[in-house]
């Protein structure tokens, strides 16, 4: 019946009418982000197919989509997750595997395994941007200029508030590397029982400092309203903030922190025919380009760089705002997610417990 | 009845139809309560549906955790047992026993089992529970097992040198049967030792004790807070003309019926480092720009929200008892030459205590259950024990800790009611 | 609350003092609800009283907040305003969809609950009623059990049943909100039923009433009042519910309770102000009417007006 459905959507895509009663889930991380999805993938996808697209969001969305299918009640049919979290969630069997086959080749003929970047095509996943967590700050509310990560951490220097994402991931290697932990052996030292202790400990300096946030549009907001004086951020949701907005905020690429973000299907996707074709569409050359324009996340292909160019207020040049711009990675920490994969229930918990002591 | 009477001798009463009158009455009673009772029923049945039995579930949920014991595939729907070897093991040999090449063995062929289901973090998630580091540990020797070869012990503990680790081995064992009372030690951060015995769980590790604490003392401290201000008001509204105080409560009804949501954004929006009471000290003169103070994302925001949003709950009822009291028993006293803190030390305040037990039981019931408001002004330290069981429920999807976290709330909460129930009868509950 | 002529100077200081202090508790009771109004016509993106807002200077004041409630979600909100744009807002906009959303819901919660509830009430009320109390603390217990609870509870509860397979929207989230609303109804109707005169039925009856006209024409013009506060209240309580809608409703049954919650956990724009002065005037609205029922209700009772 399904696949009924889906030769008479393809037979019948020109003329569209029976593709209509078709949709997607697309669940995401909210804010400008999934506004620039919206832009470059969800309208131009819903134009050429018919295939309504609905947007949902979440803090997280490999949360939502692990409660949904251990309870048995998926309604997702694409998520965005990180790619720590799309390594465990296919080696938990929570994820449909994706046929590489399907995506659409480089306009000039590199097979799409080739066009991609390194591991950003997994059993289960594609990646769709390259981001990072980065540090921020209100220029005009912070006295002087930090420029690295231990500026983060120093409150004598710069007073206030400090805005932090509400997990363990990217937060004990930031403290790591503002402890002096060079970005090349930060993992080696989390490794440890005594690296992670020596994490929370340059934690514990500024405990009393720290406003938790949870979803990425926080951090930009917290920043604007004075709530914080620094931030760690989503580079991407700053930058939409500080060129969109005009707010005060600057980034700091000083231990800057790069990861994948990947698309998903989770096992039992009410749509999962819709769901691989919304993947194979929105990661080709073009729309991975265009993504580019409505936020400064770096795209998963290779030929998609040189398609990249202004912002969508039509002046803004891109490249050097992007978190692989050559010289924003001086310092720069690639997310090791196998140590994710293992790591991360174990640190959230200790985490957590930390929080609330 | 005349009859009755001549005879000397009491003649059974009998209805018009001949039975007996009391056996009648009795008859009819019996009807009409049987009526009373069908007309409960559909709403009984109703609860009993929706609310009784979810409940009932997750509480059985809080004690039986398949996590290593079933595997269900999610596609399918398929159920196959996991670790039915290692349980054999566990079943022929006694609790302390060290693990030999035959557990390991044993061990090896559930690994391989949980590889080809894709089960190994499901199976170390449950194991993780009460022994963290071990889900790492599955992980990684499943994704070996395939390469795997006798003698096992030492295949395993090449993959990791804590394979032998007596307290994994506890756990393991414990873990093997679904039913288990492990969550209810861990939501009161205790845990089994190696020789099976309950002690603390590592100092870093402790937050569910503290935070039901933390939740009995913020409980407390509101309950106590919507008492200071709800008092005064209660007695005024109580002895102003009726034209007056109806009037005047509306100040006490309109928060009463405005969304909780609502009522805790505008707090948000007052307390804010750069929201309206900030401001307003700050344009005051009263501080300056620099020492902004930090109202929100603490235990300052939860108390102050969470007074404001419970304070109606207090009012009514003190409200309801306060209004009846005849203030001529103030006047005597007086008149007798009690002063006026005499006269509504002994006189007045004991005639309001029931209103003060009904408003401060419903009020601490309700606050030690609050998860909206903590959750948006309460940052890290303003969070109660129900944000946390959000966060098992939501985030680390331990579900068997959340239910157990949520059974001792109950159970507390539950206890609260039946006293409410037993001073102040729940008849007597008023809205408004 | 007059002072007497004879109160001493101290007296009479507390008794102003005393006034003073109930002003700000009534003040700290009412302002935080007052003080989303004006902020929601800010023209700044900002929660705080700009300057020009303080001076009433009128280009510091703008409707835009409202505005973005309607064009929020909407396809082509820059279109011009005629009817296609009406109905594209109608269709898309995401407030508008989460107001359609919450209506549904609480429109059949309550009328369950009210059903359910009145009759349960009825049976409650009559001296016979076995177990009396112990079946009024089940049925009440829904208002006192944390949200959180039932929440867990109904998460694991409908995903066994596997609820969300059998085809009605909103079903799951309808049930639980009329398990929530049912204790206000039972308790407003039971209150007017207090007092009831019990032989005023069997007097119905012995003049040749059958049952259903004897709760027509005498039981239910009294408690008709308590059934339409109790259906506002559980209407109300739906409304304004957001931890359930969390837990267990569909990514598409948006609530402007849950919308709500999202908007102010990710950016609060003062849109979630203006949302929150239409709730504020809709509260004022229900306040009245049950205000305007209960005086009602102790008029037929005959009690005095108060």
């Amino acid at each position: 019946m399904k696949l009924k459905t889906a030769l008479m959507a393809t037979a019948l895509a020109g003329v569209g009418f029976a593709a209509q009663a078709q949709e997607v889930t697309v669940m995401s991380w909210g804010g400008a982000y999934t506004k620039s999805q919206v832009e470059a993938y969800h309208k131009p996808f819903t134009a050429e197919t018919g295939i309504k697209v609905n947007s949902v969001d979440a803090d997280n969305p490999a949360t939502p989509i692990k409660a949904q299918v251990e309870a048995g009640n998926v309604s997702i049919d694409v998520a965005d997750v990180e790619f720590s979290d799309a390594v465990r969630l296919c080696d938990e069997g929570l994820l449909e595997t994706i046929d590489v086959s399907m995506l659409p080749a480089a306009p000039d003929g590199t097979p799409a395994t080739e066009d991609f970047i390194e591991g950003a095509l997994q059993d289960c996943a594609v990646a769709n941007i390259v981001w990072s967590t980065v540090m921020a700050y209100n220029s005009e509310n912070v006295d002087g200029t930090p420029t690295s990560i231990a500026d983060f951490f120093d409150t004598e220097k710069f007073p206030g508030k400090r805005g932090l994402r509400k997990s363990a991931k990217a937060t004990l290697e930031m403290a790591l590397m503002a402890d002096g932990v060079p970005a090349g052996e930060v993992y080696d030292v989390l490794e440890t029982d005594e690296g992670i202790d020596r994490a929370f400990a340059k934690l514990d300096t500024i405990k009393d400092d720290i406003v938790w946030w949870e979803a990425g549009a926080q951090p930009p907001q917290l920043l604007a309203d004075g709530e914080v004086v620094m931030s760690t951020a989503y580079n991407g949701r700053i930058f939409n903030a500080a060129v969109g907005e005009d707010q005060p905020l600057e980034i700091v690429w000083d231990g800057q922190i790069l990861d994948f973000d990947l698309f998903v299907v989770p096992k039992g996707a009410p749509n999962k025919d819709a769901a691989m074709k919304f993947i194979a569409f929105s990661t080709d050359t073009q729309r991975l380009a265009d993504q580019a324009s409505w936020i400064s996340y770096g795209p998963a292909r290779k030929s998609s760089g040189d398609l990249v160019g202004l912002y969508s207020d039509g002046k803004t040049e891109m490249a050097p705002h992007m978190p692989t711009a050559a010289k924003n990675l001086e310092n720069a920490l690639v997310n090791n997610f196998e140590f994710w994969v293992d790591m991360d229930a174990e640190l959230n918990e200790r985490f957590n417990a930390w929080l609330a002591q | 009845m005349t009859d009755a009477t001549a005879n000397g001798k009491p003649q059974m009463l009998t209805t018009a139809d001949g039975k007996p009158l009391k056996e009648a009455l009795n008859r009819a009673q019996a009807r009409a309560r049987r009526k009373a009772f069908l007309l409960v029923l559909p709403l009984l049945a109703f609860i009993l549906i929706t609310f009784v039995t979810p409940i009932a579930q997750m509480l059985h949920q809080s004690v039986y955790n398949e996590g290593f014991v079933m595997h269900e595939d999610i596609g399918s729907g398929e159920r196959t047992p996991i670790m039915t070897n290692i349980k054999t093991w566990f079943d022929e040999n006694p609790a302390g026993t060290e693990p030999n090449e035959e557990a390991f063995a044993a061990l090896h062929k559930d690994f391989l089992l949980l590889r080809e289901l894709r089960a190994p973090g499901q199976a170390g998630t449950r194991v993780n529970y009460e022994r963290g580091g071990s889900r790492s540990m599955f992980t990684k020797t499943a994704r070996r097992a395939e390469r795997m070869e006798a003698p096992y012990m030492e295949a395993f503990l090449d993959v990791d040198e804590e394979w032998t680790d007596p307290e994994l081995w506890r756990v393991m064992r414990d873990a093997s049967s679904a039913y288990t009372f492990n969550f209810y030690l861990a939501a009161l951060d205790r845990t089994k030792n190696v020789d099976g015995e309950i002690v603390n769980v590592d100092e870093n590790r402790q937050i569910y004790v503290k935070l039901f604490a933390r939740t009995l003392f913020l409980s407390v401290l509101i309950t106590f807070l919507t008492f200071l201000l709800g008092y005064p008001i209660a007695h005024l509204l109580a002895t102003l003309p009726l034209r007056y105080s109806n009037l005047l409560m509306i100040f006490v009804l309109l928060p009463f019926w405005t969304s909780l949501l609502v009522r805790t954004t505008s707090w948000m929006v007052l307390l804010q480092s750069q929201g309206v009471v900030n401001d307003a000290l700050v344009g005051m003169g009263l501080l300056g720009d620099d020492n902004r103070l930090q109202m929100m994302y603490n235990q300052i925001g939860t108390v102050v929200a969470m007074t404001h949003i419970l304070l109606p709950f207090m009012v009514l009822p003190l409200y309801s008892v306060m209004r009846p009291i005849n203030p001529s028993y103030v006047r005597a006293a007086r008149s007798l030459g009690a002063t006026s803190w005499t006269a509504f030390r002994r006189i007045y305040f004991p005639q309001t205590v029931p209103g003060i037990g009904a408003g401060a039981l419903l009020v601490f019931i309700l606050a030690v259950g609050y998860y909206i408001t903590p959750a948006l002004v309460g940052g890290a330290d303003g969070q109660l024990i129900s944000n946390l069981i959000a966060f098992h429920m939501q985030n680390s999807l331990n579900w068997s800790l959340a239910a157990a976290l949520a059974a001792l709330l109950l159970a507390g909460i539950l206890i609260l009611y039946w006293l409410y129930d037993r001073l102040i009868g729940i008849d007597n509950l008023k809205l408004g | 609350m007059a002072l007497p002529n004879h109160a001493s100077t101290l007296e009479r200081v507390w008794h102003y003092a005393y006034l003073v202090i109930c002003g700000l508790i009534f003040l700290f009771l009412i302002a935080p609800i007052l003080v989303v109004i004006p902020l929601s016509f800010n023209i700044e993106p900002y929660f705080t009283f700009t300057e020009k807002m303080l001076k009433l200077d009128p280009t510091g004041y703008s409707m835009r907040w409202y505005d973005l409630l309607l064009t929020f979600g909407m396809l082509e909100p820059e279109a011009p305003r005629d009817a296609s744009w009406w109905a594209d807002a109608w269709a898309n906009a995401n407030w508008i969809n989460a107001a359609k959303n919450s209506i549904i819901i609480g429109f059949f919660s309550t009328i369950i609950a009210t059903g359910l509830g009145t009759v349960a009430a009825l049976g409650l009320s009559r001296p016979e009623m076995p177990y009396r109390r112990a079946i009024m603390a089940t049925l009440i217990s829904p208002m006192i059990v944390p949200i959180i609870i039932v929440a867990t509870g109904l998460f694991f509860f409908y995903s066994r049943i596997g609820i969300q397979d059998w085809g009605i929207p909103y079903l799951g989230v309808i049930l639980a909100h009329a398990t929530l609303g049912i204790p206000f109804v039972i308790i407003t109707v039971t209150a007017t039923l207090v007092g009831f005169d019990h032989s005023l039925t069997r007097a119905a009856a012995n003049l040749g009433a059958d049952p259903v006209t004897t709760f027509r024409r005498v039981q239910m013009p009294l408690i008709m009042p308590g059934v339409i506060s109790g259906a506002l209240f559980a209407f109300v309580t739906s409304f304004d519910e957001v931890v359930v809608v969390l837990f267990v409703g569909g990514l598409d049954e948006q609530t402007i309770p849950r919308q709500m919650w999202n908007g102010i956990r990710e950016q609060i724009s003062p849109a979630i102000l203006s949302v929150a002065t239409i709730l504020v005037i809709v509260s004022i609205v229900l306040l009245t009417v049950v205000e305007l029922l209960r005086r009602r209700s102790e008029r037929l009772r005959g009690m005095s007006p108060s």
